[in-house]
């Protein structure tokens, strides 16, 4: 396909996540908690 | 820890137990996955999304302490974005969507589908998983009996014959089972509910 060198292509550099979503994120980290047995890893979530 | 900490040691902290090493793990590479996801998905909300669930999967990996990056932090964040963001493509190719072009009556809202969601088949799925996986945690004879009975459906006679002991010890032996996955779920504070 040709490219159309009259147009610029968009630059997105400024663009930033939500707030809420870094957020959640960091709740997301304090809440997990894995449980390593002899076998296998089990994931808890802490309310 | 200040802004000049390399990955690396950020990494290391937040594995240690720091969670102040994860938001600045967050805060200095948000931009660039960020705009990295959008520049393929084009969608504000859909990249908000993917951008989530690229730092769930950095958490989730790290916190397994199955991460062995040695160093290149960044290049592996990226790559698991740009799994991510195929992932999408994939989902997105597979489902196509359908919509009513009548506003008044729109028959896909008249339907229903009274089996499991794929949310709810997932959950099941994921307990199921589980469940094996705790009983992979009793004694052999013990294990022998739960997976006759339950994954295999077999009588206790049955069981019986098959493992050459008597009804009454198949019986025990389940009991014990019982017992141990109780305590075990107790122990690790696992939910196992729809």
């Amino acid at each position: 396909m040709p490219k159309i060198y009259s147009q610029g292509s968009k630059r997105m550099n400024n663009l930033q996540p939500k707030q809420e979503t870094i957020d959640f994120i960091l709740n997301f980290s304090k809440a997990i908690h894995v449980v390593k047995t002899r076998s296998m890893l089990i994931e808890v979530h802490k309310n | 820890m200040n802004t000049n900490t390399s990955d690396a040691v950020l990494v290391k902290n937040y594995i240690d137990g720091n969670e102040r090493a994860l938001e600045v793990l967050v805060l200095r590479h948000k931009s660039r996955v960020y705009n990295f996801i959008y520049s393929k998905v084009l969608d504000g909300d859909l990249s908000e999304d993917i951008f989530q669930d690229t730092f769930i999967k950095v958490i989730r990996t790290l916190r397994k302490g199955t991460y062995n990056e040695e160093g290149k932090f960044l290049p592996w964040l990226m790559r698991i974005a740009h799994n991510l963001i195929i992932d999408h493509f994939r989902k997105s190719n597979r489902m196509p969507k359908f919509e009513s072009k009548d506003k008044e009556f729109d028959i896909f809202s008249m339907l229903k589908d009274s089996g499991r969601n794929a949310e709810k088949q997932l959950i099941v799925d994921q307990i199921s998983a589980d469940v094996r996986k705790l009983v992979d945690e009793l004694p052999e004879d013990q294990k022998q009996v739960v997976y006759m009975r339950l994954f295999k459906d077999m009588s206790f006679k049955e069981i019986a014959e098959n493992t050459d002991v008597s009804i009454n010890t198949a019986l025990g032996r389940m009991r014990y089972a019982i017992i141990n996955l109780r305590r075990l779920v107790v122990e690790h504070n696992i939910v196992l509910t729809e």
